[in-house]
């Protein structure tokens, strides 16, 4: 079993850093069909030959590969022990030689480069209990984690969710490699919402619930466009996961992820 | 219409217009925030003059480039211009440049816009010809690579014309209306 999920670890690495997912694909191919600046249009043109060469070379659509963002489903017939997240880093580790990853781990304080992708707590592991033995990877690059953001608002300003999600879009300009998708966690605790920003990450994009959609029309007002350098499609989704908080408290977390929205499911079979 | 440059470049890049597309060919030097601090340190490797710089960490196999696209070029704002002293006529990167940068630009270089994540279409446009600095790492090293018309966006020109600052002033113009009264 352990061999099984190492090896699932590395076969869900190398489809999502070289496949985006159908739902992200459609995306973009319908903000370029609606995209009226002609540099947006030519940036969105340039993503999709990416894609398509990408596919057809069999290697990593971006060079930032990412950190290894990883999520276990486990059956109650297996145990959580140790062995599982030692597993899960040698998948880490023979995806990064075979594919290969960009080795983008390091210490945080001496920044040594540990050439494997693992660290302490790297692969960042988060499990939760399932029908079956899932792995699921997030390849995180810096460029939109870096502009990611969290405020604890005042439980009686609401408004002040939507302002917090389309300023932090515009604090990150083209940094973040839009047209981006955002992930926001509202409620929890201070690092639970910044948990459910990025679980949000991993939903389908294909539909927007209308609290979505308005956060995401309201960051498309912005015009920042693909790159930053102006256009309709400043995000192609928002996706909003929430949780119970503190009557006082009101977490808002906003983790931003460039166009490249790369994930991918494997089940274990052993 | 596609501008066709090629490397070293020379007084070409000031006609220029913010908005361009122009197709690069010719030489180009990866350099990210390590490799600046070692070239000002210890000198530039290679000829500086006419020469584009670009912000990468590609993934290399190989001696093979397989994916190379452009790393956030803010984070060389304060590291850009002893390069363009020294002639540089190009940084090509993506996000766009400081204020510092753009008046280091004016009359002498132009920065290149290569849309960001598009690692795989950039290598498809490059052959590896060497390196420097390579106990930097593969994402910090200095990396020589032959471009064969790669498709970027004039972001910055040498007049002071910055896409990216245009769009960023409209956007936070668009901005104000959540603007929290006083009082």
């Amino acid at each position: 079993m352990l061999r099984a999920l190492e090896m699932a670890t590395t076969d869900a690495l190398r489809e999502a850093v070289i496949r985006l997912p159908p739902d992200v694909k459609r995306a973009i191919e319908r903000a370029a069909a609606a995209e009226t600046n002609p540099v947006a249009k030519g940036e969105l043109a340039n993503i999709a030959r990416n894609i398509a060469a990408a596919e057809e070379l069999g290697v990593p659509l971006c060079q930032d590969t990412g950190v290894p963002v990883v999520y276990l489903t486990l059956p109650p017939s297996i145990p959580l022990t140790e062995n599982l997240y030692d597993a899960v880093a040698e998948g880490v580790r023979r995806a990064t030689a075979n594919i290969p990853l960009r080795p983008n781990v390091v210490d945080p304080l001496t920044r040594h480069n540990t050439n494997d992708n693992t660290g302490d707590g790297m692969p960042a592991i988060h499990v939760k209990p399932g029908e079956r033995l899932t792995v699921t990877v997030l390849p995180k690059g810096a460029g939109a984690e870096n502009v990611s953001r969290i405020a604890m608002l005042l439980p009686s300003e609401k408004d002040g969710i939507e302002r917090f999600v389309v300023e932090t879009v515009l604090l990150a300009g083209g940094k973040s490699c839009p047209p981006v998708v955002l992930g926001v966690g509202i409620g929890g605790t201070f690092d639970g919402a910044a948990t459910l920003a990025k679980e949000a990450l991993l939903q389908s994009i294909d539909h927007m619930d209308p609290l979505e959609q308005k956060l995401c029309n309201a960051v498309n007002c912005l015009g920042i466009g693909p790159m930053g350098m102006g256009g309709d499609t400043t995000a192609l989704a928002v996706k909003v996961k929430t949780a119970a908080c503190h009557t006082a408290s009101l977490p808002v977390a906003v983790n931003v992820q460039c166009w490249a929205c790369r994930r991918a499911t494997k089940e274990v079979v052993w | 219409m596609t501008m066709k440059l090629r490397t070293p470049l020379g007084d070409e890049v000031l006609r220029l217009h913010a908005g361009d597309r122009v197709e690069l060919s010719g030489t180009v030097y990866t350099a990210r925030d390590e490799a600046h601090l070692r070239m000002k340190k210890e000198g530039v490797p290679f000829d500086p003059k006419g020469a584009a710089i670009y912000h990468c960490g590609p993934v290399v196999q190989n001696n093979r480039i397989l994916a190379a696209g452009p790393t956030t070029s803010a984070r060389m704002n304060k590291l850009s211009g002893f390069l363009l002293d020294l002639g540089v006529r190009a940084l090509i990167g993506k996000g766009g440049m400081g204020r510092d940068v753009r008046e280091q630009l004016r009359n002498r270089a132009v920065y290149l816009a290569f849309t960001g994540g598009c690692a795989a279409l950039a290598a498809s446009h490059m052959m590896l010809r060497g390196f420097f600095f390579k106990d930097l790492g593969m994402a910090e090293a200095v990396w020589v690579i032959e471009l064969d018309s790669l498709p970027l966006v004039v972001g910055i020109d040498a007049q002071g014309n910055d896409i990216f600052e245009t769009v960023r002033a409209c956007a936070n113009r668009e901005f104000q209306r959540y603007r929290i009264p006083k009082g």
